[in-house]
């Protein structure tokens, strides 16, 4: 007993200074983002890094998600009669919650990875280190670009995923299952809200795309540095990410709505 | 020849003393495991110094305190007539700006090519024009005689060339000290040979301070103007190649000598080998 309350005091202790020393590192990114946005160059790499590069893996899965959207939305919609309504459903769905959701968890396990593997990287091999004796700070000429671009690239790919998705269930509602086009696009129209929806998804979008990255910039920066230590932090990235972003989404929906 | 942009700081600063680096008091542990015990060390400025010992003893340890990466326990490391410890990071920052140095592994940016790899301190500290900062690493790399490489990325970098370019980009901003962390291990004759020639070409051409830290002991002793020798946590013998051949102490005689065992035991401690080999486990 008293060696399973000992455990548990030293997992909980080793949590909050885990979420603290995050939570301190998140308040240097802010802090330092600023000067950050003088050097664009260094920004738009890393958007092309972590955005551009998700495009494909983003596309794909927003379409399919959009098709078994379509799908699932006629085959439910029609048992009250109403599968016209299936564009509403669909663009609900996808603006409110889907596109947000399922694009942060892409972006953690395409870019998230991507990012922390290669900080972590940089530092098993002396790059961090040998920046630091070449007097140039690690976390604002590396970490800070890069947390940037993923901030600026999540509700890009978000918006990218939705708009797909829209068509991937435009495609089975209309054209497989003979769904009318005007129903679908008209009935969407005065029932997605721009504020209430749109501006809502991309709120979630931003606010997944500062814990993504802040996520795997830190894992990535505090990796041991050893194959293994980057291994781990890899895999860490991808699940704190994961629970984040859910725990995010909930509180997030239960405050707007 | 390379030093024609050296800062104007250095001109201006203060009467220099004789030692860039005084190390006075120094103790340092790793968790339970103690690195130094009141150690002592001067680094002329000038000169080319060897930093020595078997390994685990710490060397990069010191060259990570002297480059304040580490902060001691105790004691005093003074670089330049700046207590390393007390200094801010910005002030840190600044003095590192007039060291470079050389990692074991080379620690090239793996996304840059090696002419952006030279230039990335000129780009990162100064407002020189494109066509200064072309001409400057075409300089550096020439030096080390890489000027044809300059297009190649790090993966296509054998282990001394990676070493050498690494080498032209500590001194790209014209350092007063260079710090070699291994720059032998694992190379070649031939790389060995030229990586020794360039350490004693570039301390005397720069007119700058060398630290080298390395166990070869032929080739620091071919370039090297003194050595301190470091085993478990002190300074066990310290001077020029041939006052430490002729040091009679045993942990001197062993490292220069190369003999398997000795006061730096060949086994690793552990309990009794016929016990060990007796016990069911076989642990």
């Amino acid at each position: 007993m008293k060696d399973l309350l000992s455990d548990a005091w030293f997992t909980a202790r080793e949590f909050l200074q885990t979420f603290g020393a995050s939570q301190l590192f998140l308040l240097r990114l802010l802090m330092l983002t600023p000067r950050a946005l003088l050097r664009p160059g260094l920004i738009v790499q890393q958007v092309y890094a972590t955005g551009a590069m998700s495009l494909v893996i983003i596309m794909v899965s927003g379409l399919f998600v959009g098709m078994v959207l379509g799908l699932q939305g006629v085959d439910t919609l029609s048992r009250f009669g109403s599968e016209e309504a299936v564009g509403t459903f669909a663009g609900l769905s996808l603006i409110k919650e889907l596109g947000p959701v399922v694009t942060a968890l892409l972006f953690a396990g395409r870019a998230g990875t991507a990012l922390a593997s290669e900080i972590g990287l940089m530092r098993a091999t002396d790059q961090l280190s040998g920046m630091e004796m070449m007097a140039v700070d690690p976390i604002k000429r590396i970490v800070v670009p890069r947390f940037i671009g993923g901030v600026i690239s999540m509700p890009l790919l978000a918006s990218v995923f939705t708009a797909v998705g829209l068509f991937g269930a435009y495609c089975v509602a209309v054209i497989v299952m003979g769904v009318d086009k005007g129903e679908f696009w008209s009935q969407m129209q005065p029932n997605v809200d721009l504020v209430r929806d749109v501006l809502n998804g991309t709120l979630k979008s931003f606010v997944f795309g500062v814990a993504a990255s802040m996520l795997a910039v830190f894992e990535g920066y505090n990796a041991i540095p050893t194959a293994e230590g980057v291994g781990r932090a890899t895999t860490r990235t991808v699940v704190i990410t994961s629970i984040v972003v859910l725990v995010l989404d909930f509180m997030i929906t239960a405050f707007t709505l | 020849m390379f030093g024609f942009h050296r800062k104007a700081s250095h001109a201006q600063a203060a009467p220099e003393s004789e030692n860039i680096v005084e190390i006075r008091g120094l103790w340092y542990s790793r968790g339970s495991k103690r690195i130094f015990e009141d150690v002592d060390i001067d680094i002329r400025r000038g000169d080319v110094t060897a930093i020595m010992g078997p390994s685990g003893t710490g060397k990069t340890t010191l060259l990570r305190l002297i480059t304040g990466q580490l902060v001691p326990d105790r004691g005093t490391i003074v670089v330049d007539g700046k207590d390393i410890s007390r200094l801010s990071r910005r002030q840190l920052y600044e003095l590192r700006k007039d060291m470079g140095m050389l990692f074991q592994n080379g620690a090239l940016l793996t996304d840059l090519n090696v002419f952006e790899n030279v230039a990335f301190p000129l780009r990162e500290h100064t407002d020189l024009p494109e066509r200064l900062i072309r001409h400057i690493v075409l300089i550096k790399l020439h030096a080390v005689g890489l000027r044809g490489a300059w297009s190649l990325m790090p993966a296509e970098l054998s282990g001394g060339m990676a070493r050498r370019v690494a080498l032209a980009r500590a001194m790209a901003m014209d350092p007063s000290m260079l710090i070699y962390d291994e720059p032998f291990g694992g190379l070649d004759p031939i790389s060995m040979g030229v990586i020794v020639r360039l350490v004693r070409r570039m301390n005397d051409a720069l007119g700058i301070s060398s630290i080298v830290v390395s166990h070869d002991v032929d080739e620091i002793s071919a370039v090297a103007d003194r050595s301190y020798l470091i085993s478990d946590g002190h300074v066990a013998g310290y001077g020029t190649p041939t006052e430490l051949e002729q040091n009679r102490n045993d942990v001197v005689r062993q490292f220069m000598t190369g003999m398997a065992d000795g006061p730096v035991p060949f086994h690793y401690p552990g309990p009794d080998y016929s016990e060990q080999l007796l016990t069911r486990a076989g642990r």
